[in-house]
């Protein structure tokens, strides 16, 4: 998953264990601590402070990049001080100030029997919770599992992580998306009761002192060598796959025998060209938890559809697609925000109720939850909803299709939202082009493929 | 070149005008600089938006005694994505960061045509030790003045974390340290209620200054 350029031999190796989970495995600004017990915490190596920038590399975040540096007059040292201004949302790091990083070894007890989930798992997903397991127990490894969306991941887990609170290790669990972080944490909660779960993102006030994390992978900038047991899901997604930050977060929050678990529906070049070169060992599950087949798309060509949504209009075919009466919810992708309004206010006049999602709408998470409480019938979105969220019945349209925002992943995700249930396993898929793309024929041979790969099981 | 708020890179359009001579370094992206709002025309006297005379709270600085403070110049409606800006700015420290509406203050001073001398509003020393930077004199940086260290400041109290009423109320922070006879412009990130500058124009106006005059960022 990772180039294999930064060794991390400048954390350094703890032996000697200590009783303050909040430093365990921490990278801390200095004001982050109290002043009164920097030299205590340093003296006993509970803390060891390291430079933050070294070599025109900022040392939390990875970054490189001249341009993300900047320059300041410091009032503390009366000279220019170069700064990051890549993690500057962290807290600044400053070439005059050290960081501290915190000693991993902290005692973290061993749970036995925590796991309380009592269901079953498929022999697909079987296969892939005991391959897990392996590689928690031995450590010092790589795993990808490349399961289709509603294969039930999370479930396939529970297993390897119950395994690893038995003997006493800490897990974490990493998403790029914080929806998916409020959607996993609850279930995870539940799965393992005994245990506080903590969840820690960008808006939440968590300190990072729990033995089982569920983060974004923005917090992981926070750990150094931090987990025995590190899980990445969704490593596809945006932002986690193109960001080189989170990827050197992800590396170096795990210890150095971690194990690491990535989980995917659909890799990228760079995974899939480690799993050709047998480099990256990877557990392969074709298969929904229900067993029932993909929705295919179907891909349905609309003559001059940019100049319809140009005008923030929709063909008369598409229109009375949606018009028509339906058992099942529709969910809508649209290619940008301005289009999500537009569209809503030529479909209300119309007389066809919608209503709209996107990544800056503070009522996001509660329009999610009236969809799912099906007080809405239809629902308008950008790619946000592409992946994570599960909904029970729904239909599913992309307008646009052909559009540079919807490449083989989303596509592929998006077209995984429909027929999650057992109760209603299918689901109409439907791509509105003006023009086949490459990202949809590789999505629909995709899931095609994976169809065939399921039935052979 | 790229933008110094989202680091996306800036491809300067070209037409007939710049053909021959691309424009000045671009420091923010048409995107971001299109979420800043800008005050026109607003209250003459502090530049509170959406207003066209002198608004409610100008009226109530002048009614009891002379409002201290000459005029108010400020360059954007204090909104959310300004919000943001100034907490990454200030309170995370990303000092950069006013590199990228620089040249739009710049025109914004020369427009003024303020021809005074600028009076830095100090830190206390808690503060400018967290943050590093004073915003006022990085703001008279971006200028190309020299600030003049008139002031200091008593206790750190923040004037953010406080309502109209309580910063209304509540002494006076500053101290003068030297006088001055000349007219004089104050310069600071935000204009909320206009207490910090008058706090400021009083103590310079009883001293011997004869007109105070404030260059902000945010309204």
């Amino acid at each position: 998953m990772f180039k294999k350029t930064e060794a991390f031999n400048w954390i350094p190796h703890h032996s000697t264990p200590h009783t303050f989970p909040h430093y365990a495995g921490k990278i801390l600004l200095p004001h982050e601590i109290p002043p009164e017990h920097i030299e205590e915490l340093t003296k006993t190596s509970v803390l060891t402070r390291v430079p933050s920038i070294i070599k025109k590399q900022c040392r939390r975040c990875g970054n490189q990049k001249p341009h993300l540096f900047g320059h300041l007059p410091h009032a503390k040292c009366q000279q220019d001080c170069l700064y990051c201004r890549n993690c500057i949302q962290m807290g600044r790091v400053i070439e005059c100030e050290p960081l501290y990083i915190g000693s991993p070894e902290c005692f973290w007890p061993a749970w036995e029997n925590a796991l309380a989930w009592a269901g079953e798992l498929t022999p697909s997903q079987q296969q892939a919770a005991d391959e897990i397991a392996d590689l928690v127990k031995t450590g010092s490894g790589e795993k990808l599992v490349w399961a289709v969306c509603g294969a039930g991941k999370t479930e396939m887990l529970f297993p390897g992580i119950a395994l690893g609170l038995a003997e006493g290790k800490r897990v974490c669990l990493a998403t790029p998306r914080i929806d998916v972080v409020r959607e996993l944490f609850p279930r995870l909660q539940r799965a393992f009761p005994a245990i506080e779960v903590q969840a820690l993102h960008g808006e939440s006030e968590k300190t990072g002192d729990g033995q089982l994390i569920i983060a974004t992978t923005h917090q992981l900038l926070r750990f150094a060598h931090a987990f025995d047991v590190i899980v990445i899901d969704e490593v596809d997604a945006f932002p986690f796959h193109n960001d080189p930050s989170l990827h050197f977060a992800a590396k170096r929050a795990g210890k150095p025998d971690a194990a690491r678990i990535y989980l995917t529906a659909t890799p990228r070049n760079q995974e899939k060209r480690r799993i050709r070169s047998k480099q990256l060992p990877v557990v392969f599950i074709p298969k929904r938890f229900h067993g029932h087949p993909l929705p295919v798309p179907k891909l349905t060509l609309s003559f001059n559809l940019s100049r319809y949504l140009k005008k923030n209009e929709l063909p008369a075919a598409i229109l009375n697609l949606i018009k028509k009466p339906r058992d099942r919810q529709l969910l809508i992708f649209l290619s940008s925000i301005s289009l999500t309004s537009g569209l809503r206010g030529f479909l209300a006049s119309k007389g066809v109720v919608t209503e709209q999602v996107h990544a800056g709408d503070e009522d996001r998470k509660e329009k999610v939850e009236r969809f799912r409480n099906k007080e809405i019938d239809i629902l308008l979105t950008t790619t946000i909803l592409e992946r994570g969220v599960t909904f029970p019945s729904v239909d599913v349209f992309v307008i646009d299709a052909g559009h540079e925002v919807f490449d083989e992943a989303a596509l592929v995700q998006i077209a995984g939202r429909a027929g999650r249930s057992p109760d209603d396993p299918k689901g109409d898929v439907i791509f509105f082009h003006s023009g086949k793309t490459n990202a949809m024929l590789d999505a629909y041979d995709l899931i095609r493929k994976m169809n065939r790969l399921g039935q052979k099981q | 070149m790229r933008c110094f708020i989202c680091h996306q890179e800036i491809i300067p359009e070209v037409n007939w005008a710049n053909v021959w001579k691309i424009d000045a370094k671009q420091t923010c992206c048409s995107e971001c600089l299109s979420l800043f709002e800008n005050i026109n025309p607003g209250c003459p006297k502090c530049g509170r938006p959406s207003v066209e005379e002198i608004c409610f709270d100008c009226v109530r600085w002048g009614r009891d005694k002379e409002d201290p403070l000459e005029k108010n110049i400020s360059l954007f409606r204090y909104n959310d994505f300004a919000k943001d800006w100034v907490a990454r700015w200030k309170y995370r420290g990303d000092y950069e960061l006013i590199y990228s509406i620089a040249p739009q203050v710049k025109k914004v001073w020369r427009e003024a045509g303020w021809n005074y001398s600028v009076v830095a509003v100090p830190l206390s020393e808690e503060r400018l030790s967290e943050r590093g930077f004073n915003q006022s004199e990085a703001l008279i940086r971006t200028l190309d003045k020299e600030p003049l260290h008139l002031l200091e400041r008593q206790g750190s109290e923040k004037q953010s974390k406080k309502r109209r009423t309580e910063r209304m109320a509540a002494a006076n922070p500053f101290k003068l340290k030297k006088t001055i006879h000349q007219p004089v412009v104050l310069v600071d990130d935000i204009y909320t209620t206009g207490t910090t500058v008058r706090h400021i124009a009083t103590l310079l106006k009883e001293n011997g200054c004869p007109k105070v005059y404030s260059f902000t960022l945010f309204r």
